[in-house]
């Protein structure tokens, strides 16, 4: 009895770190190709949800919907790089981080002034529903969607992971993402890498915000969830691809298993501020996170 | 040539420093004294190791092996503000200044160490707080004229040229008063005017206050004209240890130089 | 013509460390305090007061708190409505348990409070920098506030978690109307301004802006790291802390956890943004715009429906002035890094020439 309901809450845990993982990828995609920290992700996700969710509820067809919205992520991708980031190429990060705060300030007001700000449902065919055959055999409930979400989470992270490694824009990508300069110098187009670079990561925003919008609703609460995003980046370092998804899972089971089993204690609401905490405190001992590089500095 | 100075009995003694980065062996067991108000260099090519040793003397970085010896006490490695707290001070090879504050600024943090009173009587300015600032100043000014900077005193340093932030590099480290001041690569991209500027402030400071300095150095022409002895290092290795003269002529520093592999 | 410097020779160094070194912006300053002490509550409405003016005070000091943290000592925070919360609550429990007690004493044990927790927050600082940190303050942020819904203690057991902030009293006279509350705010908020003013200049100042350049050359030449950044953290959230303390006494009356949410810290992060980062003038000059701009805009959108008859919803009007901050703060950080109080200061450099053009 105890143990079903362990393995039950660990993994619904697990697969909703999975949902952060997918979040934290668009982040360390932009992070790992243009040394920028995108605070916006989260905005981008929920913009990505809603403007997919308003078309469909006009009444448009499931595809084309998805396609156009893929195309308007891209835009957005391509006018921020254009319009905020180049002309900051030379600021410190902490420049061009704020930035991207001052950008998700203007996400969320156009979804909202754009589309409204009621909340939506978003029907993806997957029903929420516990997979039969586990709950009748061991009594275990684990949402259908939930494996559907962690499995488009998987093909996702192996595309990704097989474009970086093995195609050429993927090496120009991690060319760019080490030193500017030296890419330049051996002719590789910045301008156009970056907008490839903010298109995917938009795509990716797209993907995560599909998910969320099943599981939560799309509404103006699901830009939050990208602030969930940031302790998975601290425990799976910012440039690793492999680290967005452990770190997910970490965190996500995590702070289920604290909630459920510490929260009684203390009055419940732990999920608020635990994962920050466990953030932090691995921050004191492993500052780059478990896949991250150590950074020296120099004199 | 230099005057004559009284050089005096050795006030900085390094014995077999080993340091390491990862896999990178930047110096092996090297041993060299520095004696009490001489100009000692340190030269050797690029990558030797020079600017490692620098920062191993002033605590930036820890030896794995290997004693330093400062004013008499003998200690593993250095802590950096204990090093700054007994009187050594330094200069960079790459500017370390504070860009965002003006050259008068930049000068006074180099009194920090000086000063006493807190925070609450500097945020009310009373008493011992407007004093204790306005003596530090005195000080600072008469770096800034011994330096002839008083024209950018009120400038950003981000703002200035090159040569004038190194020029401004090392009012900050006079301003603490050192004992012994480590120069890395002072004169740096200078032009002809610039390094001799720089040669006569460094040679007064030696007269004048009677600093010790070690500095690192590539052109020989300085080397030769202001050092008391020179040490010269290759992969990390002391090679050579003696005059100007004995160094110049020494099969080993020329080889070293040529890149004869050895 | 008005503006010039000519003729003011400083002749010692004491006089060089003033202040307001030219006679020009000293003869300013005085008409400024002239006008917010003795002629706005003569001349000013009720409205202009408890709505507009002491908002605008109690944000340009807890937008001096930030920037003394980020500005100054570089050190990014995004937990400022936290310890601004911590101010609120401390102060409204001091004046509830310490018997006797004056608002003042409750005020500073209250930013006392705020400081200590600041300085816990901020040890993560000895070993994180810039946005690792700021996830670090976020910790705060949430915990904090947590904290504050869940420990009875706090709100003194309201079921509601809300508390009411008792009257302020000052020698017997009960602070009650809005001026009395404007000039309560802008006595503490003018004297804290000037302590600040002290401290950037003094030696303090300077070791923050040194850890904020440069941190490593900082500790290689003395100033004690640890020490000065705590110290930042410390001093900073005193001032937010006080902050929060005049917000729930002098403002908003009533206070919930609720009322200091990230997006208050976002805020104030704006607020130096817009108006300059590592500059006291621009903390005033950001607080100002953010308070005023809200109010200007719906102006605008009243007088657009009146025009043309078109009802503008006030939801549109917040989407746009979320918008429009967000855009502005990504302007001014592609033009004008320093903001508005580098604006300021072009504008005097021009003025010292005018009516030349150069």
């Amino acid at each position: 009895m105890e143990f079903a309901f362990f393995i039950e809450v660990l993994a619904g845990g697990l697969l909703a770190g999975v949902m952060y993982s997918l979040v934290a990828l668009g982040f360390v995609l932009i992070y790992k190709a243009s040394g920028v920290f995108n605070f916006a992700q989260g905005a981008m996700v929920f913009f990505a949800a809603l403007t997919f969710v308003s078309l469909v509820e006009r009444g448009w067809n499931f595809w084309l919907a998805l396609v156009v919205t893929l195309a308007v992520m891209v835009v957005l991708g391509l006018a921020t790089e254009k319009v905020v980031l180049r002309p900051l190429v030379n600021q410190p990060p902490i420049t061009l981080f704020m930035a991207t705060i001052g950008l998700t300030f203007v996400l969320e007001g156009l979804s909202q002034l754009v589309w409204g700000s009621q909340p939506h449902g978003l029907e993806l065919r997957i029903p929420d529903v516990p997979l039969e055959w586990l709950s009748q055999k061991a009594n275990i409930n684990i949402s259908q969607f939930d494996l559907f979400a962690a499995a488009v989470a998987g093909i996702l992270v192996a595309v990704l992971a097989v474009f970086f490694q093995k195609t050429r824009i993927g090496r120009a990508l991690r060319a760019v993402a080490d030193d500017h300069q030296a890419a330049l110098a051996v002719g590789i187009p910045l301008k156009t890498i970056w907008g490839i670079v903010w298109a995917v990561a938009g795509f990716v925003a797209l993907v995560a915000g599909l998910m969320w919008g099943v599981r939560n609703g799309v509404q103006y609460a699901l830009t939050f969830v990208a602030l969930k995003a940031l302790p998975v980046l601290i425990l799976g370092g910012f440039e690793s691809i492999a680290g967005a998804i452990v770190g997910g899972l970490i965190i996500g089971a995590s702070e289920k298993l604290a909630e459920v089993y510490f929260g009684p204690f203390v009055g419940g609401g732990i999920e608020g501020w635990f994962a920050y905490v466990v953030a932090l405190i691995f921050l004191l001992f492993r500052p780059e996170g478990l896949f991250g590089e150590k950074i020296i500095e120099r004199v | 040539m230099q005057p004559e100075r009284k050089i005096g009995a050795p006030i900085l003694v390094v014995k077999g420093v080993s340091l390491s980065f990862g896999g990178v062996r930047a110096l092996q067991d090297v041993s060299f004294d520095v004696r009490e108000h001489e100009v000692r260099a340190i030269i050797g090519p690029n990558g030797a190791g020079k600017s490692s040793m620098l920062n191993v003397i002033n605590g930036v970085y820890h030896p794995q092996q290997g004693t330093i010896t400062f004013k008499g006490r003998t200690r593993s490695d250095m802590n950096s503000h204990e090093a700054a707290a007994m009187g050594i001070a330094r200069t960079f090879q790459n500017i370390a200044l504070f860009k965002g504050m003006t050259v008068l600024d930049n000068i006074m943090t180099g009194r920090n160490l000086k000063m006493r009173t807190n925070f609450l009587q500097q945020a009310l300015w009373i008493g011992p707080a407007k004093r204790e600032e306005l003596e530090h100043r005195r000080k600072v000014e008469e770096v800034v004229d011994f330096l002839e900077i008083q024209h950018v005193r009120k400038t950003p340093v981000g703002r200035l040229p090159y040569g004038l932030q190194k020029r401004v590099e090392l009012a900050r480290a006079l301003a603490a008063e050192p004992e012994v001041l480590l120069l890395d690569e002072p004169m740096a991209g200078m032009n002809i005017e610039e390094k001799q500027d720089m040669c006569r402030f460094i040679l007064d400071v030696n007269d004048q206050y009677g600093t010790t300095i070690v500095l690192i150095e590539h052109d020989m022409g300085v080397v030769m004209d202001i050092s008391d002895r020179v040490v010269v290092l290759d992969y990390g290795r002391k090679i050579a240890d003696g005059t100007p003269d004995e160094v110049r002529g020494d099969q080993k520093v020329i080889d070293a130089y040529l890149g004869v592999t050895h | 013509m008005l503006y010039r410097e000519a003729g003011q020779f400083k002749t010692s160094y004491g006089a060089d460390q003033q202040i307001f070194p030219i006679l020009q912006d000293r003869i300013g300053v005085i008409a400024v305090l002239v006008l917010a002490f003795v002629v706005v509550p003569l001349v000013a409405d009720q409205y202009w007061l408890s709505a507009i003016l002491t908002p605008f005070l109690i944000f340009s000091l807890a937008a001096l708190g930030l920037n003394i943290l980020t500005g100054y000592a570089g050190q990014l925070s995004l937990g400022t409505a936290a310890f601004m919360a911590v101010g609120a609550f401390m102060a409204y429990n001091f004046e509830l348990r310490l018997p006797g007690s004056h608002f003042l004493v409750s005020f500073i044990l209250a930013g006392l409070c705020a400081a200590l927790v600041g300085v816990v927050f901020g040890l993560p600082s000895l070993r994180i920098k810039g946005f690792y940190l700021a996830v670090a303050t976020l910790a705060c942020q949430f915990f904090v506030l947590w904290v504050l819904q869940r420990v009875g203690w706090f709100s003194n057991y309201s079921s509601s978690g809300v508390i009411t902030a008792q009257k302020i009293v000052v020698l017997g006279y009960a602070m009650d109307s809005p001026v009395d509350k404007y000039l309560v705010t802008l006595t503490v908020v003018v004297v804290l301004a000037l302590l600040a003013k002290n401290l950037v200049r003094s030696e303090t100042g300077r070791a923050f802006m040194a850890v904020r350049d440069m941190d490593v050359a900082a500790g290689v030449i003395g100033i004690r790291l640890m020490h000065t950044k705590l110290l930042a953290f410390a001093i900073s959230s005193f001032y937010c802390g006080v902050a929060g303390a005049l917000y729930a006494f002098t403002y908003l009356g009533t206070v919930e956890p609720e009322a200091f949410t990230l997006d208050l810290s976002f805020r104030v992060l704006f607020m130096i943004i817009i108006g300059g980062v590592g500059s006291i003038l621009g903390s005033f000059l950001g607080a100002g715009f953010i308070t005023l701009f809200p109010i200007f805009l719906s102006l605008v959108s009243q007088t657009i429906s009146h025009a043309t008859g078109v009802e503008i919803s006030h939801a549109i009007v917040s989407n746009l002035e979320t918008i429009i901050f967000g855009a502005l703060i990504i302007f001014f950080l592609i033009v004008e890094p320093h903001g508005l109080a580098r604006l300021w200061q072009i504008a005097k450099e021009k003025l010292r020439l005018w009516p030349f053009p150069h």
